[in-house]
């Protein structure tokens, strides 16, 4: 368990009341993550668990734990979840005939029960063909073009995004499990530099906030560790499901930093890293923020 | 009639480039120094608005200096404040107003390399900024004057 920043709320409270009479304190304090449990139908998906060796932080938290409690209790049940509705879309799609090859997802990959089981969790993933790893994304338009003769859908459309959700929520609750090694050690040194090098006219990193300030607000923002196990993901502020990549944009932007490429190898290399930073976290796709 | 609005358009820059020549305009960016983390004399040498800088230290496309840090006295009317930094409570009591501006214009030479506060008075050295702000300081000097002023007030 983490000891950083974990107290209750009636001993927050009485903290701030304690300064506010002092003539200190302004606002409540974040305090860290909270200590709620995410179950969904009954089971629970891991939201923390002592970090890997080797990792910069003690403890991981999902970022489900940063969240008010409003905005958990949409990921607790399905029916609540409003990235839901994208799943749905991303299972008539699986058995729908496109292109010139005549065929649908199903017909090669069956019941994506059984052929996405933990696709996700995976992701990034090194392609020999290829001779570098691919997203999700580039997995189902490589997919798309090679087999089915179909055109490839955009990054953020709502095929895309009802695609990668749906192969997504067959592998939630298992444990994001990426490859390090092999291949992959070069993406994941290029997604560290990424992640560690200050940019924009703010001059700031990834690190500056997600893992030397998580558990803080900024402004009205409070931070997480930056963890990727939710994606794609409804975040309240799009209002509506939205890729891990239209995350990174939106992130660079708000530093004033000119972001890389939706689906570049930049971003390729940064999900990579960001993804074996929170090795062992449950895959939550559909995943709801703010 | 082309040639006529050059010609103006010249003379009226002409004009323009007599006026800036006259008055001794605020020191730019790349012109500024930090001694000893101080920076003694005022930017645009004259003293800052505390009132205008109260508005521009809240404004998120200004300062936003709630964004990292708390300050009580804003703390009626702002609801959400930083936790980042440190508070700027008493800041004054702390520092000095030359401390005050070299810290605002660039923290990251006046306090310690590291620290994630940017600089507000720097125009150049960015890594990949965005095109709207590039060759651009985030604050411009009677800014950063009004800012220091406010902040003087907070003892």
């Amino acid at each position: 368990m983490a000891t950083r920043q974990k107290t209750s709320l009636p001993v927050r409270l009485a903290a701030v009341a304690g300064l506010a009479a002092a003539g200190l304190a302004t606002v409540a304090l974040a305090g860290g993550p909270n200590d709620n449990k995410l179950v969904i139908d009954g089971k629970e998906y891991v939201t923390e668990l002592p970090a890997p060796e080797g990792s910069p932080l003690k403890t991981l938290y999902s970022g489900w734990r940063f969240r008010n409690e409003s905005t958990q209790a949409m990921q607790l049940d399905d029916f609540d979840n409003p990235g839901y509705p994208n799943v749905d879309t991303g299972e008539q799609l699986w058995s729908k005939v496109d292109g010139e090859a005549g065929k649908s997802c199903a017909s090669c990959h069956n019941d994506a029960s059984e052929s996405m089981k933990g696709v996700r969790a995976q992701m990034p993933k090194w392609n020999e063909k290829a001779g570098k790893p691919m997203t999700l994304e580039q997995t189902i338009n490589a997919c798309r073009e090679n087999n089915l003769k179909a055109k490839p859908w955009d990054w953020e459309s709502g095929q895309m995004l009802g695609m990668t959700a749906f192969i997504g929520s067959k592998s939630r609750g298992m444990p994001v499990k990426v490859q390090t090694d092999g291949p992959m050690k070069e993406w994941l040194e290029k997604g560290k530099e990424i992640y560690y090098t200050r940019v924009g006219q703010l001059d700031m990193s990834c690190a500056g906030c997600h893992e030397a300030n998580y558990g803080k607000m900024i402004r009205a923002d409070h931070l997480s560790q930056g963890h990727v196990n939710g994606f794609p993901l409804y975040r309240s502020k799009w209002q509506k499901l939205g890729s891990m990549h239209r995350r990174f944009k939106g992130c660079m932007q708000n530093i004033r930093a000119k972001p890389y490429e939706v689906g570049g190898d930049e971003f390729v290399a940064l999900e990579l890293y960001t993804a074996s930073r929170g090795q062992g976290l449950s895959v939550e796709t559909p995943a709801v923020r703010n | 009639m082309k040639r006529v609005l050059c010609a103006a358009t010249a003379g009226l820059l002409a004009v323009a480039a007599i006026t800036v020549g006259a008055s001794a305009g605020p020191i730019a960016p790349g012109e500024v120094k930090i001694d000893d983390g101080k920076i003694t004399a005022s930017l645009t040498g004259q003293p800052g608005s505390a009132v205008k800088g109260r508005e521009w230290f809240a404004n998120r496309k200004l300062g936003n200096c709630l964004a990292c840090h708390s300050n009580s006295d804003m703390a009626k009317e702002e609801q959400f404040h930083g936790e980042v930094a440190p508070s700027l409570d008493g800041v004054a009591d702390r520092w000095d107003e030359a401390q005050l501006r070299a810290i605002v214009v660039n923290a990251k030479q006046a306090l310690n390399p590291d620290t994630l506060m940017p600089a507000f008075y720097r125009d150049s050295g960015y890594t990949r900024p965005l095109k709207d702000f590039e060759g651009k300081a985030i604050l411009n000097a009677e800014q950063v004057e009004d800012i220091v002023a406010y902040l003087k007030t907070l003892k």
